[in-house]
Protein backbone atom coordinates (compact mmCIF):
# COMPACT_ATOMS: atom_id res chain seq x y z
CA UNK A 1 0.00 0.00 0.00
CA UNK A 2 1.29 3.44 -0.95
CA UNK A 3 1.80 5.75 2.31
CA UNK A 4 -0.41 8.69 2.98
CA UNK A 5 -1.00 11.57 5.36
CA UNK A 6 -3.48 10.55 8.25
CA UNK A 7 -5.54 13.52 10.17
CA UNK A 8 -8.35 13.76 12.18
CA UNK A 9 -10.97 16.77 11.75
CA UNK A 10 -12.38 17.87 14.87
CA UNK A 11 -15.31 19.55 12.80
CA UNK A 12 -16.62 19.93 9.53
CA UNK A 13 -15.16 23.25 8.53
CA UNK A 14 -11.97 21.68 9.33
CA UNK A 15 -12.66 18.31 7.25
CA UNK A 16 -13.77 20.16 4.21
CA UNK A 17 -10.58 22.27 4.34
CA UNK A 18 -8.02 19.68 5.03
CA UNK A 19 -9.70 17.75 2.31
CA UNK A 20 -9.15 20.34 -0.44
CA UNK A 21 -9.99 20.31 -3.72
CA UNK A 22 -7.57 18.42 -5.90
CA UNK A 23 -8.99 15.18 -5.47
CA UNK A 24 -5.80 13.52 -3.40
CA UNK A 25 -7.04 13.24 -0.28
CA UNK A 26 -10.25 11.45 0.54
CA UNK A 27 -11.92 11.23 3.83
CA UNK A 28 -12.22 8.09 6.37
CA UNK A 29 -14.96 6.66 7.98
CA UNK A 30 -14.53 3.38 9.52
CA UNK A 31 -12.41 2.21 6.55
CA UNK A 32 -13.86 -1.06 6.17
CA UNK A 33 -13.94 -0.25 2.07
CA UNK A 34 -11.54 1.66 2.03
CA UNK A 35 -8.61 0.21 3.42
CA UNK A 36 -9.95 -2.93 1.61
CA UNK A 37 -9.48 -0.95 -2.21
CA UNK A 38 -6.22 0.89 -1.13
CA UNK A 39 -5.09 -2.11 -0.46
CA UNK A 40 -5.51 -3.41 -3.85
CA UNK A 41 -4.03 -0.04 -4.97
CA UNK A 42 -7.52 0.56 -6.50
CA UNK A 43 -7.51 4.25 -4.04
CA UNK A 44 -4.45 5.64 -3.85
CA UNK A 45 -4.90 8.66 -1.63
CA UNK A 46 -2.15 10.76 -0.88
CA UNK A 47 -4.22 11.86 2.49
CA UNK A 48 -7.28 10.91 4.39
CA UNK A 49 -9.25 12.81 6.29
CA UNK A 50 -10.62 10.82 9.13
CA UNK A 51 -14.38 12.41 10.08
CA UNK A 52 -15.11 9.90 12.74
CA UNK A 53 -14.84 12.32 15.73
CA UNK A 54 -17.92 14.59 14.86
CA UNK A 55 -21.47 13.57 12.47
CA UNK A 56 -21.71 11.12 15.14
CA UNK A 57 -25.60 11.70 16.61
CA UNK A 58 -28.72 10.34 15.66
CA UNK A 59 -31.23 12.95 16.33
CA UNK A 60 -34.98 12.60 16.16
CA UNK A 61 -37.00 15.64 14.51
CA UNK A 62 -40.17 17.31 15.56
CA UNK A 63 -41.68 15.97 12.73
CA UNK A 64 -41.23 12.52 13.79
CA UNK A 65 -38.42 12.33 11.19
CA UNK A 66 -35.00 11.47 12.30
CA UNK A 67 -31.05 12.89 11.49
CA UNK A 68 -28.54 10.06 11.27
CA UNK A 69 -25.47 11.75 10.92
CA UNK A 70 -22.83 10.44 8.26
CA UNK A 71 -20.34 9.27 10.35
CA UNK A 72 -22.71 7.66 13.30
CA UNK A 73 -21.71 3.74 13.37
CA UNK A 74 -23.91 1.36 11.04
CA UNK A 75 -24.47 -0.87 14.51
CA UNK A 76 -25.58 1.83 16.65
CA UNK A 77 -28.22 3.08 14.00
CA UNK A 78 -29.69 -0.24 13.54
CA UNK A 79 -29.75 -0.61 17.57
CA UNK A 80 -30.98 2.75 17.51
CA UNK A 81 -34.86 2.32 19.66
CA UNK A 82 -36.94 4.99 17.38
CA UNK A 83 -35.32 3.45 14.22
CA UNK A 84 -36.35 0.21 14.76
CA UNK A 85 -39.77 1.22 15.97
CA UNK A 86 -40.62 3.96 13.04
CA UNK A 87 -38.40 2.63 10.19
CA UNK A 88 -38.18 -1.42 11.30
CA UNK A 89 -37.28 -1.70 7.21
CA UNK A 90 -33.87 0.28 8.02
CA UNK A 91 -32.46 -1.44 11.47
CA UNK A 92 -32.95 -4.77 9.38
CA UNK A 93 -31.36 -3.60 6.28
CA UNK A 94 -28.43 -2.94 8.34
CA UNK A 95 -28.33 -6.11 9.99
CA UNK A 96 -27.81 -8.05 6.54
CA UNK A 97 -24.59 -6.33 5.63
CA UNK A 98 -21.63 -7.59 6.29
CA UNK A 99 -20.79 -8.86 9.47
CA UNK A 100 -21.23 -7.58 13.74
CA UNK A 101 -17.21 -6.47 13.49
CA UNK A 102 -17.70 -4.69 10.22
CA UNK A 103 -21.25 -2.88 11.38
CA UNK A 104 -19.40 -1.55 14.50
CA UNK A 105 -16.47 0.11 12.24
CA UNK A 106 -18.71 1.11 9.12
CA UNK A 107 -20.37 4.51 9.00
CA UNK A 108 -23.72 5.42 7.06
CA UNK A 109 -21.48 7.89 4.84
CA UNK A 110 -19.24 5.26 3.99
CA UNK A 111 -21.85 2.69 3.30
CA UNK A 112 -23.44 5.09 0.82
CA UNK A 113 -19.82 5.79 -0.85
CA UNK A 114 -19.11 2.13 -0.81
CA UNK A 115 -17.75 0.66 -3.99
CA UNK A 116 -19.07 -1.78 -6.28
CA UNK A 117 -18.31 -5.54 -5.59
CA UNK A 118 -17.82 -6.58 -8.89
CA UNK A 119 -14.92 -8.60 -9.43
CA UNK A 120 -13.17 -7.48 -12.61
CA UNK A 121 -13.22 -4.21 -10.94
CA UNK A 122 -11.01 -5.50 -7.83
CA UNK A 123 -8.72 -7.60 -10.67
CA UNK A 124 -6.30 -5.19 -11.67
CA UNK A 125 -5.67 -7.77 -15.04
CA UNK A 126 -9.17 -7.11 -15.98
CA UNK A 127 -10.64 -4.37 -18.22
CA UNK A 128 -13.04 -2.03 -16.48
CA UNK A 129 -14.38 0.73 -17.45
CA UNK A 130 -14.95 2.31 -13.66
CA UNK A 131 -11.52 1.53 -12.78
CA UNK A 132 -9.74 2.71 -16.21
CA UNK A 133 -12.35 4.72 -17.60
CA UNK A 134 -12.45 3.92 -21.58
CA UNK A 135 -10.81 0.65 -21.33
CA UNK A 136 -14.42 -1.64 -21.81
CA UNK A 137 -15.54 -4.11 -19.36
CA UNK A 138 -14.95 -7.77 -18.89
CA UNK A 139 -18.03 -8.09 -17.17
CA UNK A 140 -20.73 -8.02 -19.66
CA UNK A 141 -19.08 -11.79 -21.34
CA UNK A 142 -17.64 -13.02 -18.03
CA UNK A 143 -19.05 -13.92 -14.82
CA UNK A 144 -21.75 -11.92 -14.48
CA UNK A 145 -23.89 -13.47 -11.55
CA UNK A 146 -23.95 -10.97 -9.13
CA UNK A 147 -24.57 -7.99 -11.89
CA UNK A 148 -27.11 -5.73 -12.81
CA UNK A 149 -30.55 -6.62 -14.75
CA UNK A 150 -31.87 -2.79 -14.80
CA UNK A 151 -30.66 0.62 -15.56
CA UNK A 152 -27.22 -0.51 -16.86
CA UNK A 153 -25.34 0.56 -19.79
CA UNK A 154 -23.18 -1.38 -22.35
CA UNK A 155 -20.36 0.32 -20.74
CA UNK A 156 -20.60 -0.85 -17.13
CA UNK A 157 -23.39 -3.59 -15.41
CA UNK A 158 -22.39 -3.20 -11.96
CA UNK A 159 -24.37 -2.91 -9.13
CA UNK A 160 -24.05 -1.10 -5.78
CA UNK A 161 -23.78 -3.15 -3.11
CA UNK A 162 -25.64 -1.61 0.10
CA UNK A 163 -28.53 -3.24 2.13
CA UNK A 164 -28.66 -0.04 4.40
CA UNK A 165 -29.44 2.36 1.04
CA UNK A 166 -32.09 0.26 -0.57
CA UNK A 167 -34.35 0.87 2.87
CA UNK A 168 -32.78 4.51 2.69
CA UNK A 169 -34.17 4.94 -0.87
CA UNK A 170 -37.76 3.11 0.08
CA UNK A 171 -37.84 5.91 2.85
CA UNK A 172 -37.40 8.98 0.61
CA UNK A 173 -34.53 9.76 2.58
CA UNK A 174 -32.35 13.20 2.14
CA UNK A 175 -28.58 13.13 2.08
CA UNK A 176 -27.37 16.52 3.25
CA UNK A 177 -23.78 17.64 2.18
CA UNK A 178 -21.39 20.18 2.60
CA UNK A 179 -18.78 21.99 0.67
CA UNK A 180 -16.65 25.01 0.26
CA UNK A 181 -19.72 27.06 -1.76
CA UNK A 182 -22.52 25.64 1.39
CA UNK A 183 -24.45 23.18 2.34
CA UNK A 184 -26.82 21.54 0.27
CA UNK A 185 -29.79 18.10 -0.08
CA UNK A 186 -30.15 15.80 -2.57
CA UNK A 187 -32.75 13.49 -2.69
CA UNK A 188 -31.19 9.63 -1.71
CA UNK A 189 -33.41 8.36 -5.37
CA UNK A 190 -30.74 11.02 -6.68
CA UNK A 191 -27.51 10.66 -5.26
CA UNK A 192 -26.83 7.39 -6.53
CA UNK A 193 -26.33 7.54 -10.50
CA UNK A 194 -26.97 5.06 -13.34
CA UNK A 195 -23.71 4.23 -15.00
CA UNK A 196 -24.38 5.75 -18.52
CA UNK A 197 -21.05 6.43 -20.69
CA UNK A 198 -19.71 7.55 -16.92
CA UNK A 199 -19.44 4.46 -14.62
CA UNK A 200 -16.71 6.38 -12.82
CA UNK A 201 -18.66 8.82 -11.30
CA UNK A 202 -21.10 7.01 -9.16
CA UNK A 203 -22.50 9.63 -7.14
CA UNK A 204 -23.83 13.22 -7.32
CA UNK A 205 -21.50 13.81 -4.86
CA UNK A 206 -19.32 16.89 -6.28
CA UNK A 207 -15.17 16.85 -5.51
CA UNK A 208 -14.64 18.33 -1.94
CA UNK A 209 -18.02 17.67 -0.40
CA UNK A 210 -18.68 15.93 2.83
CA UNK A 211 -21.95 14.03 3.71
CA UNK A 212 -22.92 15.43 7.10
CA UNK A 213 -26.37 13.65 7.67
CA UNK A 214 -28.68 11.42 5.99
CA UNK A 215 -32.00 12.63 6.99
CA UNK A 216 -35.87 10.52 6.97
CA UNK A 217 -39.01 12.17 6.75
CA UNK A 218 -41.87 11.19 9.10
CA UNK A 219 -43.71 7.86 7.42
CA UNK A 220 -46.32 6.04 9.84
CA UNK A 221 -46.92 3.69 7.40
CA UNK A 222 -43.01 2.30 7.67
CA UNK A 223 -43.57 0.95 11.14
CA UNK A 224 -45.04 -2.14 9.12
CA UNK A 225 -42.03 -2.68 6.45
CA UNK A 226 -39.56 -5.18 5.93
CA UNK A 227 -36.19 -6.07 4.75
CA UNK A 228 -35.71 -9.71 2.45
CA UNK A 229 -32.63 -10.34 1.05
CA UNK A 230 -31.97 -13.20 -1.02
CA UNK A 231 -28.22 -14.45 -1.01
CA UNK A 232 -25.70 -17.49 -2.23
CA UNK A 233 -25.41 -18.20 1.53
CA UNK A 234 -27.40 -17.35 4.47
CA UNK A 235 -24.67 -14.83 5.91
CA UNK A 236 -21.89 -12.83 5.21
CA UNK A 237 -22.89 -12.58 1.91
CA UNK A 238 -24.17 -9.70 -0.48
CA UNK A 239 -27.37 -9.67 -2.17
CA UNK A 240 -28.22 -11.31 -5.39
CA UNK A 241 -31.30 -9.28 -4.74
CA UNK A 242 -33.26 -7.28 -1.90
CA UNK A 243 -36.33 -6.02 -1.30
CA UNK A 244 -37.55 -2.83 1.09
CA UNK A 245 -40.90 -2.58 1.20
CA UNK A 246 -43.71 -0.51 3.28
CA UNK A 247 -47.57 -1.69 3.36
CA UNK A 248 -50.43 -0.18 4.93
CA UNK A 249 -53.52 -1.15 3.76
CA UNK A 250 -56.76 0.38 5.12
CA UNK A 251 -60.14 -2.10 4.69
CA UNK A 252 -58.40 -4.56 2.17
CA UNK A 253 -57.21 -1.72 -0.17
CA UNK A 254 -53.31 -0.59 -0.29
CA UNK A 255 -53.07 2.86 1.01
CA UNK A 256 -49.42 3.69 0.74
CA UNK A 257 -46.94 1.09 -0.36
CA UNK A 258 -42.91 2.18 -0.91
CA UNK A 259 -40.89 -0.28 -2.45
CA UNK A 260 -37.43 -0.64 -3.07
CA UNK A 261 -34.70 -3.27 -4.23
CA UNK A 262 -31.17 -4.21 -3.89
CA UNK A 263 -28.63 -5.95 -5.71
CA UNK A 264 -30.30 -5.20 -9.15
CA UNK A 265 -28.94 -1.94 -10.75
CA UNK A 266 -26.22 0.11 -10.16
CA UNK A 267 -27.77 2.09 -7.87
CA UNK A 268 -30.40 1.44 -4.89
CA UNK A 269 -33.49 0.98 -6.80
CA UNK A 270 -36.80 2.68 -6.67
CA UNK A 271 -39.80 1.44 -8.15
CA UNK A 272 -42.11 3.71 -8.49
CA UNK A 273 -44.39 2.45 -11.32
CA UNK A 274 -44.84 -0.62 -8.77
CA UNK A 275 -46.04 1.60 -5.88
CA UNK A 276 -48.44 3.44 -8.65
CA UNK A 277 -49.69 0.48 -9.42
CA UNK A 278 -49.89 -0.88 -5.66
CA UNK A 279 -51.97 2.54 -4.87
CA UNK A 280 -55.89 1.50 -4.53
CA UNK A 281 -55.93 -2.10 -5.53
CA UNK A 282 -56.78 -5.08 -3.34
CA UNK A 283 -54.12 -5.82 -1.18
CA UNK A 284 -54.13 -8.94 -2.62
CA UNK A 285 -51.48 -11.60 -4.47
CA UNK A 286 -53.14 -10.85 -7.93
CA UNK A 287 -52.20 -6.96 -7.38
CA UNK A 288 -48.77 -8.00 -5.68
CA UNK A 289 -48.12 -10.48 -8.87
CA UNK A 290 -48.90 -7.40 -10.87
CA UNK A 291 -46.45 -4.88 -8.81
CA UNK A 292 -43.84 -7.09 -9.16
CA UNK A 293 -44.24 -7.38 -13.02
CA UNK A 294 -43.99 -3.90 -13.57
CA UNK A 295 -41.04 -3.24 -10.83
CA UNK A 296 -39.27 -5.68 -13.52
CA UNK A 297 -40.76 -4.41 -16.30
CA UNK A 298 -37.72 -3.65 -18.79
CA UNK A 299 -35.24 -5.83 -16.96
CA UNK A 300 -32.89 -7.76 -19.12
CA UNK A 301 -29.81 -10.13 -17.52
CA UNK A 302 -26.96 -11.54 -19.01
CA UNK A 303 -25.39 -15.24 -19.11
CA UNK A 304 -25.48 -15.86 -15.65
CA UNK A 305 -28.01 -13.48 -13.93
CA UNK A 306 -31.03 -14.26 -15.88
CA UNK A 307 -32.52 -15.94 -12.81
CA UNK A 308 -32.60 -12.57 -11.02
CA UNK A 309 -35.33 -11.12 -13.08
CA UNK A 310 -38.10 -14.01 -11.47
CA UNK A 311 -36.62 -14.13 -8.09
CA UNK A 312 -36.78 -10.50 -7.46
CA UNK A 313 -40.88 -11.02 -8.98
CA UNK A 314 -41.47 -13.84 -6.50
CA UNK A 315 -39.24 -12.02 -3.76
CA UNK A 316 -41.54 -8.96 -4.19
CA UNK A 317 -44.40 -10.62 -4.00
CA UNK A 318 -44.22 -12.96 -1.16
CA UNK A 319 -42.85 -10.24 0.49
CA UNK A 320 -46.03 -7.69 0.25
CA UNK A 321 -48.07 -10.72 1.07
CA UNK A 322 -46.23 -10.96 3.98
CA UNK A 323 -46.56 -7.65 5.05
CA UNK A 324 -50.15 -7.30 4.09
CA UNK A 325 -51.10 -10.43 6.62
CA UNK A 326 -49.09 -8.51 9.31
CA UNK A 327 -51.20 -5.42 8.53
CA UNK A 328 -54.54 -7.53 9.14
CA UNK A 329 -53.76 -8.52 12.32
CA UNK A 330 -53.55 -5.02 13.58
CA UNK B 1 5.52 10.59 7.58
CA UNK B 2 5.43 8.36 10.79
CA UNK B 3 3.61 9.93 13.49
CA UNK B 4 2.62 9.22 17.42
CA UNK B 5 0.34 6.73 17.97
CA UNK B 6 -0.47 6.03 21.50
CA UNK B 7 -3.65 3.69 22.90
CA UNK B 8 -3.92 1.18 25.49
CA UNK B 9 -3.65 -2.03 25.01
CA UNK B 10 -5.21 -5.27 27.47
CA UNK B 11 -5.16 -2.00 30.09
CA UNK B 12 -1.47 -1.00 29.27
CA UNK B 13 -0.34 2.14 27.49
CA UNK B 14 1.59 2.10 24.36
CA UNK B 15 2.90 5.03 22.49
CA UNK B 16 5.49 4.47 19.25
CA UNK B 17 5.77 6.26 16.12
CA UNK B 18 4.31 3.99 13.32
CA UNK B 19 3.27 5.24 9.74
CA UNK B 20 -0.01 5.73 8.82
CA UNK B 21 -0.70 3.02 6.27
CA UNK B 22 0.09 0.25 9.05
CA UNK B 23 -2.52 -1.92 9.67
CA UNK B 24 -3.39 -2.78 13.50
CA UNK B 25 -3.17 -6.27 13.17
CA UNK B 26 0.46 -5.69 12.11
CA UNK B 27 0.92 -3.23 14.78
CA UNK B 28 -0.58 -5.69 17.52
CA UNK B 29 1.49 -8.42 16.02
CA UNK B 30 4.88 -6.34 15.00
CA UNK B 31 5.43 -3.69 17.25
CA UNK B 32 3.25 -4.72 20.25
CA UNK B 33 4.51 -8.29 20.24
CA UNK B 34 0.92 -9.34 20.90
CA UNK B 35 0.28 -12.35 18.07
CA UNK B 36 -2.81 -13.97 19.86
CA UNK B 37 -4.83 -12.03 16.98
CA UNK B 38 -4.01 -13.76 13.99
CA UNK B 39 -4.44 -13.07 10.52
CA UNK B 40 -6.17 -15.38 7.88
CA UNK B 41 -6.98 -13.46 4.87
CA UNK B 42 -6.58 -9.53 5.39
CA UNK B 43 -9.72 -9.34 3.87
CA UNK B 44 -11.62 -8.93 6.48
CA UNK B 45 -13.57 -11.74 5.58
CA UNK B 46 -12.43 -14.48 8.09
CA UNK B 47 -12.64 -13.02 11.53
CA UNK B 48 -9.47 -14.23 13.23
CA UNK B 49 -7.96 -10.84 13.84
CA UNK B 50 -11.30 -9.91 15.73
CA UNK B 51 -10.03 -7.63 18.52
CA UNK B 52 -12.48 -5.27 20.91
CA UNK B 53 -12.07 -1.67 20.31
CA UNK B 54 -13.40 0.55 22.97
CA UNK B 55 -15.56 -2.79 23.90
CA UNK B 56 -16.52 -3.46 20.64
CA UNK B 57 -15.76 -6.51 18.25
CA UNK B 58 -13.78 -5.05 15.15
CA UNK B 59 -11.31 -6.85 12.30
CA UNK B 60 -7.87 -5.26 13.12
CA UNK B 61 -6.69 -6.17 9.54
CA UNK B 62 -9.35 -3.48 7.95
CA UNK B 63 -8.08 -0.68 9.77
CA UNK B 64 -5.09 1.55 10.22
CA UNK B 65 -3.54 1.50 13.86
CA UNK B 66 -3.98 5.53 13.64
CA UNK B 67 -7.38 5.47 14.05
CA UNK B 68 -6.93 3.52 16.77
CA UNK B 69 -5.65 6.59 18.61
CA UNK B 70 -6.82 7.93 22.04
CA UNK B 71 -8.77 4.07 22.35
CA UNK B 72 -8.86 1.10 24.43
CA UNK B 73 -8.16 -2.48 22.39
CA UNK B 74 -8.60 -5.66 24.28
CA UNK B 75 -7.08 -9.12 22.28
CA UNK B 76 -7.28 -12.12 23.79
CA UNK B 77 -3.75 -12.25 25.97
CA UNK B 78 -5.84 -9.98 27.81
CA UNK B 79 -8.39 -11.58 28.98
CA UNK B 80 -6.88 -14.27 31.82
CA UNK B 81 -6.49 -12.45 34.80
CA UNK B 82 -3.96 -14.16 37.44
CA UNK B 83 -3.03 -17.04 35.21
CA UNK B 84 -6.93 -17.99 35.46
CA UNK B 85 -8.44 -18.24 32.06
CA UNK B 86 -11.82 -16.28 31.58
CA UNK B 87 -15.16 -17.98 31.10
CA UNK B 88 -15.55 -17.97 27.21
CA UNK B 89 -12.02 -19.45 27.58
CA UNK B 90 -12.98 -22.17 30.00
CA UNK B 91 -15.65 -22.92 27.63
CA UNK B 92 -14.33 -23.12 24.74
CA UNK B 93 -11.79 -25.78 26.38
CA UNK B 94 -14.22 -27.62 28.30
CA UNK B 95 -16.61 -28.16 24.87
CA UNK B 96 -13.75 -28.74 22.60
CA UNK B 97 -14.66 -25.64 20.61
CA UNK B 98 -11.01 -25.49 18.93
CA UNK B 99 -8.84 -28.07 16.90
CA UNK B 100 -6.24 -26.22 15.36
CA UNK B 101 -7.01 -23.04 17.50
CA UNK B 102 -6.29 -20.19 14.47
CA UNK B 103 -9.42 -18.86 14.72
CA UNK B 104 -10.36 -19.36 18.08
CA UNK B 105 -9.07 -15.96 19.49
CA UNK B 106 -11.18 -13.74 17.12
CA UNK B 107 -14.03 -16.00 17.56
CA UNK B 108 -13.83 -15.57 21.36
CA UNK B 109 -13.94 -12.05 20.85
CA UNK B 110 -17.08 -11.81 18.66
CA UNK B 111 -18.93 -14.64 20.99
CA UNK B 112 -17.58 -11.15 23.84
CA UNK B 113 -19.53 -8.69 21.90
CA UNK B 114 -22.33 -11.63 21.10
CA UNK B 115 -23.03 -12.18 24.79
CA UNK B 116 -22.82 -8.37 25.84
CA UNK B 117 -25.04 -7.31 23.18
CA UNK B 118 -27.34 -10.96 24.33
CA UNK B 119 -26.78 -12.18 27.80
CA UNK B 120 -29.29 -15.60 26.59
CA UNK B 121 -29.04 -15.84 22.81
CA UNK B 122 -30.76 -18.73 21.35
CA UNK B 123 -28.42 -20.99 18.73
CA UNK B 124 -29.25 -19.28 15.48
CA UNK B 125 -28.92 -15.95 17.52
CA UNK B 126 -25.27 -17.15 18.15
CA UNK B 127 -25.06 -18.40 14.59
CA UNK B 128 -25.66 -14.87 13.37
CA UNK B 129 -23.77 -13.18 15.94
CA UNK B 130 -20.79 -15.46 15.03
CA UNK B 131 -21.71 -15.11 11.24
CA UNK B 132 -18.19 -12.62 10.61
CA UNK B 133 -15.98 -15.69 11.67
CA UNK B 134 -14.75 -18.49 9.52
CA UNK B 135 -13.60 -21.79 11.40
CA UNK B 136 -12.28 -24.70 8.94
CA UNK B 137 -12.25 -27.20 11.84
CA UNK B 138 -14.59 -27.30 13.84
CA UNK B 139 -18.09 -27.08 11.70
CA UNK B 140 -19.40 -24.93 14.45
CA UNK B 141 -21.07 -27.11 16.55
CA UNK B 142 -18.99 -27.13 19.38
CA UNK B 143 -18.13 -23.31 19.45
CA UNK B 144 -21.82 -22.65 19.75
CA UNK B 145 -22.20 -25.02 22.25
CA UNK B 146 -19.12 -22.85 24.34
CA UNK B 147 -21.37 -19.88 23.92
CA UNK B 148 -24.35 -21.40 25.36
CA UNK B 149 -22.57 -22.87 28.21
CA UNK B 150 -20.92 -19.42 29.15
CA UNK B 151 -24.88 -17.67 28.34
CA UNK B 152 -26.32 -20.69 30.81
CA UNK B 153 -23.47 -20.07 33.37
CA UNK B 154 -24.40 -16.62 33.90
CA UNK B 155 -22.29 -14.47 31.29
CA UNK B 156 -18.85 -13.89 30.29
C1 LIG C 1 -16.51 -8.45 3.87
C2 LIG C 1 -17.53 -7.35 3.88
C3 LIG C 1 -18.86 -7.66 3.62
C4 LIG C 1 -19.83 -6.65 3.63
N1 LIG C 1 -21.12 -6.97 3.32
C5 LIG C 1 -22.04 -5.97 3.22
C6 LIG C 1 -23.38 -6.25 2.80
O1 LIG C 1 -23.74 -7.40 2.54
N2 LIG C 1 -24.24 -5.20 2.70
C7 LIG C 1 -23.87 -3.92 2.98
O2 LIG C 1 -24.69 -3.02 2.87
N3 LIG C 1 -22.62 -3.64 3.39
C8 LIG C 1 -21.70 -4.62 3.50
N4 LIG C 1 -20.43 -4.33 3.91
C9 LIG C 1 -20.13 -2.95 4.36
C10 LIG C 1 -19.88 -2.03 3.22
O3 LIG C 1 -19.46 -2.75 2.10
C11 LIG C 1 -18.84 -0.96 3.48
O4 LIG C 1 -17.61 -1.58 3.84
C12 LIG C 1 -19.16 0.03 4.55
O5 LIG C 1 -20.49 0.43 4.54
C13 LIG C 1 -18.29 1.26 4.37
O6 LIG C 1 -18.40 2.12 5.49
P1 LIG C 1 -17.09 2.82 6.09
O7 LIG C 1 -17.53 3.86 7.03
O8 LIG C 1 -16.16 1.80 6.63
O9 LIG C 1 -16.49 3.49 4.78
P2 LIG C 1 -14.98 3.82 4.40
O10 LIG C 1 -14.32 2.58 3.95
O11 LIG C 1 -14.34 4.61 5.47
O12 LIG C 1 -15.24 4.78 3.17
C14 LIG C 1 -15.84 4.35 1.96
C15 LIG C 1 -15.89 5.54 1.00
O13 LIG C 1 -16.77 6.54 1.49
C16 LIG C 1 -16.13 7.79 1.55
N5 LIG C 1 -16.71 8.51 2.69
C17 LIG C 1 -16.84 8.04 3.96
N6 LIG C 1 -17.52 8.92 4.72
C18 LIG C 1 -17.80 9.99 3.92
C19 LIG C 1 -18.50 11.23 4.12
N7 LIG C 1 -19.04 11.55 5.31
N8 LIG C 1 -18.61 12.08 3.07
C20 LIG C 1 -18.09 11.76 1.86
N9 LIG C 1 -17.43 10.60 1.61
C21 LIG C 1 -17.30 9.72 2.62
C22 LIG C 1 -14.67 7.47 1.70
O14 LIG C 1 -13.85 8.53 1.21
C23 LIG C 1 -14.55 6.23 0.83
O15 LIG C 1 -14.41 6.59 -0.52
C24 LIG C 1 -19.45 -5.32 3.91
C25 LIG C 1 -18.11 -5.02 4.17
C26 LIG C 1 -17.16 -6.01 4.16
C27 LIG C 1 -15.75 -5.64 4.44
S1 LIG D 1 -19.44 -4.15 -14.63
FE1 LIG D 1 -18.66 -2.09 -14.24
S2 LIG D 1 -17.32 -2.42 -12.48
FE2 LIG D 1 -17.61 -4.45 -13.41
S3 LIG D 1 -15.97 -4.69 -14.96
FE3 LIG D 1 -17.70 -3.79 -16.02
S4 LIG D 1 -17.24 -1.59 -15.91
FE4 LIG D 1 -16.02 -2.54 -14.31
S1 LIG E 1 -7.46 -11.46 8.85
FE1 LIG E 1 -8.90 -9.94 9.32
S2 LIG E 1 -10.75 -10.79 8.69
FE2 LIG E 1 -9.31 -12.29 8.06
S1 LIG F 1 -10.21 -24.52 15.06
FE1 LIG F 1 -9.08 -24.56 13.23
S2 LIG F 1 -9.95 -22.87 12.17
FE2 LIG F 1 -11.25 -23.04 13.87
Amino acid sequence: MRNFAYAKASNSTEAIRLLGHSGAAKFLGGGTNLVDLMRENIEQPESLVDITSLLREIQENADGGVTIGAAARNSAVAAHRTIRERFPVLSQAILFGGSGQVRNMATIGGNLMQRTRCDYFYDAASRCNKRTPGAGCDAIDGFNRMHAILGWSPDCIATHPSDMCVALAALDASVEVEGRDGKRSIRFTEFHRLPGNTPHVETDLRPGELITSVTIPKLDAARRSVYRKVRDRSSYAFALVSVAAVLEVENGVVKTARLALGGVAHKPWRAGPAEEALQGSPANEASFGRAADTALAGAKGFAHNEFKIELAKRLIASTLADLARKDGAR
Amino acid sequence: MKQTLTLTINGKSYSDEVEPRLLLIHYLREVAGLTGPHIGCETSICGACTVMLDGMAVKSCTMFAVQAEGRSVLTIEGLAQNGKLDPLQEAFWNEHALQCGFCTPGMIMTARQLLADNPSPSEQEIRHGLEGNLCRCTGYQHIVNAVKAVAKAGGA
